[in-house]
């Protein structure tokens, strides 16, 4: 069989599980040498197509040709042994085990039978120093954020000399300096005849890594386009089945006067020195890289950790939340940037997620009020849009955005006067995100007060109305809308003060 | 299912099975089990486990006969100790295992050791007999048909079912078995969550370690023992997973009876004490291995 140019070829498959047709039919052909993206929205089939390749999934029918062999479905050996490797966007990462560890997981460097743990770390750090990256790989997994647990998995891949890279939205937690240098190793795979299969919700990377472009929708593919022949509407139009006018929707409501939440000399959980005030109805977007003290400001503000000095005030008293259930009665809530582990309970049911945050208030003696619980969950449901087919469905049967709109809409029923969203549109389609920017502009409308945490430049520049940057635990800047640049806000996250 | 089956087989094979004093025997055999399966259902469901519960009922066996017959304690009186005592060992489990975070299994083994310890010292090994008459109802007693114990459970099952259907905290008992980091920031206080769930725990045990003590009328050291085991294997068997999060009590009461009739239905057919222990063994494994498949099962079926 001639081959040609084409390194896998995936013929008319068909994946259906209970209920739902995951890929109706799916052709794709990926050339060698490319970086091939394919993008749709949630639910689209990108991740079970994926999964085919690299044998997580067993395909009820159709052909998986990989050069000339063909395999009517894969084992994740098999996938291995054919040069398939792959980053999800869930992390298989042994957080008790060192960096240079979990890159050799499994294949340990051995000398004898004894681990060769000098050579391990020698050639971790080769590789990291290809990112221009100085991590330590002697360091554990646990201690590393989301954003550099990402980095060690992509080092991982990288480590096993792979034909075919298949990147599940690989630069979601990482920030633009990181993902830059990503670009750029991207960059140098392809020099080395590696084959990519891109999968991600952002255009710009789309646009900037990608020779050929697959759009998937409802288990179908729709089209394969050259790169460099389309644009964003095209694919966005061909994503949805209809067309986005524009990416962040507008905003014209007037931020009042009232300071509703001031934080004054505030030191603890690795910041320094934080001063800054929020105006009722304002939406204030933080900036800055992975570990700038994001988060951990949130935390602060919610009662996960106390701080060490300072004050918090909030409507002008006092706010000493010792506890995330006193933030909550405060009228403050929290959307966390994990959702799988800190944000769902994902074995209950929509209904019962949405109610958790606030089940005493609806209770009388005890009793939990069940008709106000469905009430108040089909409530948040149709203002949401959450697609589900019933409040029964278990939250891990829904898709990433509608699980991201459930955990909303558990705070919305707290009825809080401030909210803080920490990367509120991480790993969420195009479709979907607008969805969120939309539903925090409603928000405002209706005298909320908006905290948001995002490392996407475009979001973050798009939603605020005012931008605080961090760079390790202090702040580097402030920037009002009518202010705001890209470099100046960028600098400002770089920013390393001694 | 397997309920029936088993039930037809024993039905069949043993003449005495069918016979009313022996299915009413068997009703009041289960009902010790059954009320302290709702308190290890609960801590099931908060994906801990409860062993010290066997020993528990041994020392308020002991305790109760003690207080009775050496101190002249009037037996309302003593029971009411007994509970008090039952339900703060339940509650000293459940803040070890939260301050300190220290896995269940090794708190509740400590426990179970020591308080066993505590037992021998009171009675000093000996058994302690010679109740007042009117004691003897609670184990022994009926309201028209029905013994007095299964009342007693039937009582219990309804609170159960109550809390975990109806009530806000009940819920809370899912949620953190389900995930404890997503239950904290979602304002739950999970400390008190797990005082309650262990303190209910000890509660129930001791309400089972009384309905005990009144029908064997002897307040002996050996009471409890190995009862931690049949009750972890009814709730199981009864569909609460080891994992958390997940089983209600309507099963659990499936799961009782099942114990309940395999324990009968192996004496009738004069099966030996030995065998009974390998079978029981096999059923407690079996039981957390089919669990654990329906889990794993789940898991690969979810659409991503």
């Amino acid at each position: 069989m001639d081959t040609g140019n084409v390194i896998l070829k995936l013929e008319n498959i068909i994946k259906t599980y209970p209920g739902v047709t995951a890929l109706d039919g799916v052709t794709i052909e990926i050339n060698r040498g490319e970086v091939h993206a394919i993008v749709g929205e949630n639910g689209a089939g990108k991740s079970t197509l994926i999964k085919t390749c690299t044998g997580a999934v067993k395909p009820d029918s159709g052909n998986i040709i990989i050069d000339s062999n063909t395999f009517k479905s894969l084992t994740p050996k098999e996938s291995a042994n054919q040069g398939i490797a792959v980053i999800y966007q869930e992390f298989n990462l042994v957080g008790e085990l060192s960096i240079a560890e979990n890159i050799y997981l499994g294949r340990a460097l051995r000398k004898g039978i004894t681990i060769d743990r000098k050579k391990m770390v020698e050639k971790s750090r080769a590789i990291f120093n290809q990112f221009g990256l100085d991590i330590n790989p002697e360091e554990l997994v646990r201690n590393l954020t989301v954003g550099y647990q990402q980095i060690v998995e992509i080092a991982k891949a990288m480590s096993q000399d792979a034909k075919i890279l298949i990147m599940d939205e690989p630069s979601a937690p990482l920030t633009n300096q990181e993902v830059e240098a990503m670009y750029k190793i991207v960059d140098r795979l392809k020099e080395k005849g590696v084959t990519i299969i891109y999968i991600s919700h952002r255009m710009n990377e789309i646009f900037r890594l990608s020779d050929r472009v697959t759009v998937m929708r409802d288990g179908e593919k729709i089209d394969t386009l050259d790169t460099s022949s389309t644009d964003i509407n095209t694919l966005v139009k061909l994503m949805v089945g209809r067309e986005l006018n524009e990416t962040y929707p507008g905003r014209d409501f007037p931020i009042m006067e009232d300071i509703l939440l001031e934080v004054k000399d505030l030191n603890g959980n690795g910041l320094h020195d934080i001063n800054f005030k929020i105006q009722k109805g304002e939406v204030l977007g933080f900036a800055g890289l992975i570990g700038a003290g994001r988060t951990e400001l949130a935390e602060l503000i919610f009662g996960i950790k106390h701080a060490v000095s300072g004050t918090i005030y909030m409507n002008g008293k006092v706010l000493n939340c010792k506890s995330p259930k006193q933030a909550i009665d405060n009228g403050i809530a929290l959307v966390p940037e994990d959702r799988k582990k800190l944000g769902a309970h994902l074995d209950i049911s929509v209904r019962e997620n949405t109610s958790i945050a606030i089940l005493q208030r609806i209770s009388k003696n005890s009793v939990v009020d069940k008709t106000k619980e469905n009430e108040i969950a089909e409530y948040y449901r149709e203002f949401l849009r959450i697609k589900t087919p019933h409040l029964e469905q278990k939250v891990k049967n829904l898709s990433g955005g509608n699980q991201q709109k459930v955990i909303i809409g558990k705070w919305l029923a707290s009825d809080p006067d401030l909210i803080i969203l920490d990367e509120p549109t991480r790993g969420i389609d195009v479709g979907a995100k607008f969805e969120i920017y939309s539903l925090v502009n409603s928000l405002v409308s209706e005298g909320k007060t908006i905290l948001m945490i995002s490392s996407e430049m475009e979001e973050i520049m798009g939603m605020s109305d005012r931008i605080i940057v961090l760079s390790e635990g202090r702040i580097t800047g402030e920037f009002n809308k009518k202010d705001f640049d890209q470099e100046k806000i960028m600098a400002a996250a770089s920013n390393i003060e001694r | 299912m397997v309920l029936l089956v088993l039930f037809v087989f024993f039905a069949m094979t043993s003449s005495a099975f069918l016979k009313i004093t022996n299915l009413i025997n068997v009703a009041r055999q289960i009902s010790m089990l059954g009320i302290a399966s709702v308190g290890m259902a609960f801590v099931l469901l908060l994906g801990g486990i409860d062993l010290s519960i066997g020993s528990v009922v041994t020392i308020v066996n002991i305790g109760i006969a003690w207080l009775m017959v050496k101190a002249d304690v009037p037996p309302v009186i003593a029971c009411t100790i007994a509970l008090v005592g039952s339900t703060t060992i339940g509650f000293l489990n459940g803040y070890i295992i939260a301050k300190v975070k220290m896995p269940p299994l090794i708190v509740t083994l400590s426990s179970m050791i020591m308080i066993e310890g505590f037992a021998y010292i009171i009675c000093k090994g000996v058994p302690i007999f010679g109740f007042p008459k009117g004691f003897a109802f609670i184990g022994q007693g009926y309201i028209g048909p029905v013994p007095f114990p299964v009342i007693i459970l039937i009582f219990i099952l309804a609170i159960g079912a109550y809390i975990l259907n109806k009530t806000y905290f009940g819920r809370y008992f899912y949620a953190v078995g389900g995930n404890e980091e997503a239950s904290k920031l979602s304002g739950i206080n999970v400390d008190r969550v797990k005082y309650l769930v262990y303190s209910l725990s000890g509660f129930f045990a001791g309400i089972a370690g009384i309905v005990m003590l009144s029908r064997t009328n002897s307040g002996q050291v050996t009471s409890g023992k190995g009862f931690e085991f049949d009750v972890l294997t009814a709730v199981v068997l009864g569909g609460v997973s080891v994992n958390g999060g997940f089983g209600r009590i309507s099963n659990v009461v499936a799961g009782v009876l099942i114990i309940g009739i395999l324990s009968n239905g192996l004496v009738l057919l004069n099966v030996s004490a030995y065998i009974q222990m390998v079978i029981k063994g096999a059923v407690l494994m079996s039981a957390v291995a089919f669990d654990c498949i329906q889990k794993n099962k789940k898991t690969t079926h979810a659409v991503n």
